[in-house]
């Protein structure tokens, strides 16, 4: 059996309920190496950079993460979190010149809406995923290039600039000394990590992704909780959307492009196995932040701008290698 | 004389401990067609897989014409030889009929494919044989009938002279069977050896020219003619003699008291037709009939895993809302499913969460889980149930079998249910944990519940106070706490004895 061939120090590891973070040596040794390259690294300025720049794809990666322990798959989110922003500044603007609307609808109303769209949207997912059984994979990739599309049309492909400050508020402002969507994401890591362990909810997604014939005998409902999943999904990417629009005080049209890639590589990393009900938000929490550091020391530690990316790619399958070498059982079990 | 077409010699097979076959020995002569019966268990299909080559005996000879059978892993060589028709498809669903007929064995040039001159050689061998499919039909969108029709012509095309049919009516309607039937005379008619499987007894009588019967994995009967074997000394030997059954309990019953379990007229299109019966508090009932017979599909209904089309399931005098497990769980229902590691354990959760997974409700407000309630829930079933697990935090996968039987059976108690469905509650535990599980039944019993014990394994029926039979989607037979092993299996083959 694998559990007796695993190692002491893993068995320990397991049965502290901490295989989920045994990517922290390899974050402390990116951090470390960073730091050499470049004290600034360890300056507070920095540290909170990194976690306010990490803080809209940890949203995601928990959006993704409760839909991956449903052994399901939503590749919409990143057009989620470019859409509904869009549609928000758009209906807000006021000037049709500048590619909106020219409604100028109230601030208050316009971010209700970007909300709402985000939950009808994962309420379509979970539609055609639930009711007419269709495969998540391709019906979340379909409504990823609509959105994406829709994203464009609607503006002509321009970026929206100028909007309200409300509107942008969610990643402009700062709570105490510590960045608003800092705080925002924090707490809703504890919110849900507690969820997933302890509500019914939380572990109707680890029985349903495990087993979900024996999750309904069981008496979980199980095409209620696959739909609330998207639904909720839905509302996480369109708040990540509007935390991204107000960090950098615009709404570009290919707001999120590329994200979905970034979300799934955090997570696996983070030990949330694609097959379904395994896999904890500890885990996928630490994976955001080696992504997310590592991003920042490449950077600082001016790599070629061109080769960034296929370092960063070069890295993350490392890390993958790692989580596997020290932490993850194989796929097959 | 002419050589017989098979002929098995002393087969042994043992899995681990268990002995399967115990030197089994037959010869079916060329040309005959020889019925194989047997109680399940018996050994009958740990026989067809040798005689198809999927498994090697211990040991033993199997021949055929004469000739020592291929060694293993040839399945070419195999497939020249034998070839059976099962219960289940082995073609491929997504590909048509003409490439299901020649599959990896392309006409021509065995690398390409030559798709004119494959389609025309199925179409020559789906007329020869009168299949009445198109070629290009996907083996999908075949009809049962059709399909066992392209596999036995697959077999012939291979050159098979020996077919297996192993329980090939299971999934047919009457005419379709009298087709088969039809079918069948003809290859006999033509030479072709077949050796046929069937809880059917009629069948037997109807297409085979003798008949072999195995139980407990020896060879009782070896092939005595059909005609000189009546279908009682059939039913004598599949049965043996007769175990004194010391063990049933005596009935708990208040008699006055309204029944827990309350079937009423339940039908649902072609599974069940009709069903009624009740079941008093204490009470342990038997549902039995053959596989396919729709027992498991009443279960089924009553858990609320399956909607009936019309009827009522009442459970202390409160009618379940059809189709809705919930509701059926809170109004007293449990369940415990047949194939638990399909329909049972949640493999990556605890022990402690499989065990209490249906009353997580009761652990807090909100659907909130308080770690203690559940802790404590679950430490009262995991003793009581002597579930041996290094933990109550061991992923449930990692138990034996008969431990994660007791867990699937601690999560259905758990919730003090008033009625408990229990289907093939101990098939595949080991002896020792068949007992426990008979005890917790009979804890669960004493306490007031009714139990349904849905099965046609006698050892599990036998603590039943009445057992009623399933034939083909209706209760034909009940019978009363002084039911007779032979006579119910009689009735649960469907003989009139």
């Amino acid at each position: 059996m694998a559990a007796s061939a695993q190692s002491g120090f893993k068995a320990r590891l397991t049965s502290l309920g901490l295989r989920e973070l045994t990517l922290i040596p390899a974050l402390l040794i990116v951090g470390f190496v960073g730091w050499l390259n470049n004290p600034a690294f360890l300056t507070s300025d920095n540290l909170l950079n990194i976690l306010q720049q990490s803080s809209e794809l940890s949203i995601l990666v928990i959006a993704e993460t409760l839909i991956l322990l449903l052994a399901k798959i939503d590749l919409s989110l990143e057009s989620i979190v470019g859409f509904t922003p869009m549609l928000g500044a758009w209906l807000i603007s006021t000037d049709p010149s500048l590619g909106g609307s020219g409604l100028g609808l109230n601030p208050a109303l316009a971010i209700a809406i970007v909300f709402l769209t985000g939950a009808l949207i994962g309420a379509l997912n979970g539609f055609l995923v639930v009711k007419m059984r269709l495969s998540p994979f391709i019906v979340t990739l379909s409504i990823l290039i609509l959105l994406r599309g829709m994203t464009l049309g609607l503006t002509n492909g321009t970026t929206l600039f100028d909007l309200p400050n409300s509107f942008l508020y969610l990643g402009s402002a700062k709570w105490g000394s510590v960045p608003a969507s800092i705080w925002i994401a924090a707490l809703l890591y504890l919110f849900f990590g507690i969820g997933l362990r302890y509500h019914r909810i939380g572990r109707a997604l680890y029985a349903i992704g495990g087993n979900s014939e024996a999750a309904r005998v069981a008496g979980i409902q199980v095409d209620r909780v696959v739909w609330g999943t998207y639904i909720a999904s839905g509302l996480l990417a369109a708040l990540a959307g509007l935390m991204l629009s107000g960090r950098i005080a615009s709404v570009v049209s290919s707001q999120g492009q590329n994200m979905i890639f970034y979300v799934f590589a955090a997570a696996v990393i983070g030990g949330v196995n694609l097959n379904g009900g395994r896999g904890r938000l500890v885990g996928a929490l630490t994976g955001v932040l080696l992504l997310g550091v590592l991003q920042n020391v490449l950077t600082l530690s001016q790599v070629p701008t061109f080769w960034i990316d296929a370092v960063y790619g070069a890295i993350i399958l490392l890390a993958l290698i790692f989580a596997r070498l020290t932490g993850d059982r194989a796929e097959d079990v | 004389m002419q050589p017989a077409a098979v002929e098995v010699r002393n087969i042994s097979k043992a899995f681990g401990a268990s002995q399967v076959l115990h030197d089994v020995s037959l010869s079916i002569p060329v040309g005959v067609s020889r019925g194989l019966v047997g109680r399940n268990g018996a050994g009958k299909s740990t026989l067809v897989s040798i005689l198809t080559g999927l498994l090697a005996p211990n040991s033993g000879k199997l021949l055929f014409d004469d000739v020592e059978a291929p060694a293993q892993r040839t399945s070419r060589e195999w497939r020249n030889k034998v070839a059976c028709v099962y219960q289940r498809s082995t073609l491929v669903p997504t590909m048509s009929v003409a490439e299901n007929l020649f599959a990896n064995a392309y006409p021509g040039n065995p690398s390409w494919v030559n798709w004119s001159r494959l389609r025309a050689a199925a179409r020559g061998i789906c007329e020869e044989w009168e299949l009445g499919v198109n070629v290009d039909t996907r083996a999908s969108d075949l009809r049962v009938e059709q399909r066992q029709l392209v596999e036995i012509a697959r077999a012939l095309a291979k050159g098979a002279r020996f077919i297996i049919f192993d329980e090939p009516t299971a999934a047919l309607e009457s005419k379709e069977v009298a087709r088969l039937f039809d079918r069948i005379r003809r290859l006999k008619r033509e030479g072709v050896t077949l050796l046929y499987i069937s809880h059917h007894l009629q069948e037997i009588y109807d297409i085979c020219d003798s008949v072999t019967v195995l139980r407990d994995g020896r060879v009782i009967v070896a092939g005595a003619e059909v005609a000189d074997l009546p279908k009682d000394k059939i039913v004598e030997a599949m049965v043996g003699e007769q175990i004194a059954r010391s063990t049933r309990r005596p009935p708990v019953l208040s008699a006055s008291s309204a029944p827990a379990l309350s079937v009423k007229h339940l039908s649902l299109a072609s599974m069940f037709h009709d069903i009624s019966f009740d079941i008093s508090p204490g009470e342990q009932v038997g549902l039995a009939g053959l596989g396919g017979s729709g027992k498991e599909q009443i279960a089924e209904a009553i858990a609320g895993l399956l909607t009936a089309r019309s009827g009522d399931i009442l459970v202390g005098g409160v009618t379940l809302k059809p189709g809705h497990v919930p509701t059926a769980q809170l109004t007293g229902v449990s369940y415990v499913p047949r194939d638990r590691r399909r329909r049972g354990i949640l493999p990556q959760l605890s022990v402690a969460e499989n065990l209490t997974v249906s009353i997580q409700r009761t652990f807090g407000n909100f659907g909130w889980i308080a770690p203690r309630r559940l802790e404590a829930s679950a430490r009262q079933l995991f003793s009581a149930l002597s579930i041996v697990a290094s933990s109550m935090r061991q992923p449930v996968v990692e138990l034996s079998g008969g431990n994660q039987q007791k867990v699937v059976i601690g999560r259905a108690l758990a919730s003090s249910p008033q009625v408990l469905v229990l289907v093939y509650p101990t098939q595949g535990v080991d002896v020792a944990a068949k007992e426990a599980i008979f005890d917790i039944v009979a804890t669960a019993q004493a306490r007031g519940a009714a139990a349904l014990i849905v099965s046609d394994e006698l050892d599990e029926l036998r603590n039943c106070q009445r057992v009623l039979v399933v034939f083909k989607g209706s209760i034909v037979k009940a019978f009363g706490a002084d039911w007779s092993e032979r006579d119910l299996i009689a009735a649960i083959e469907g003989v009139d004895a």
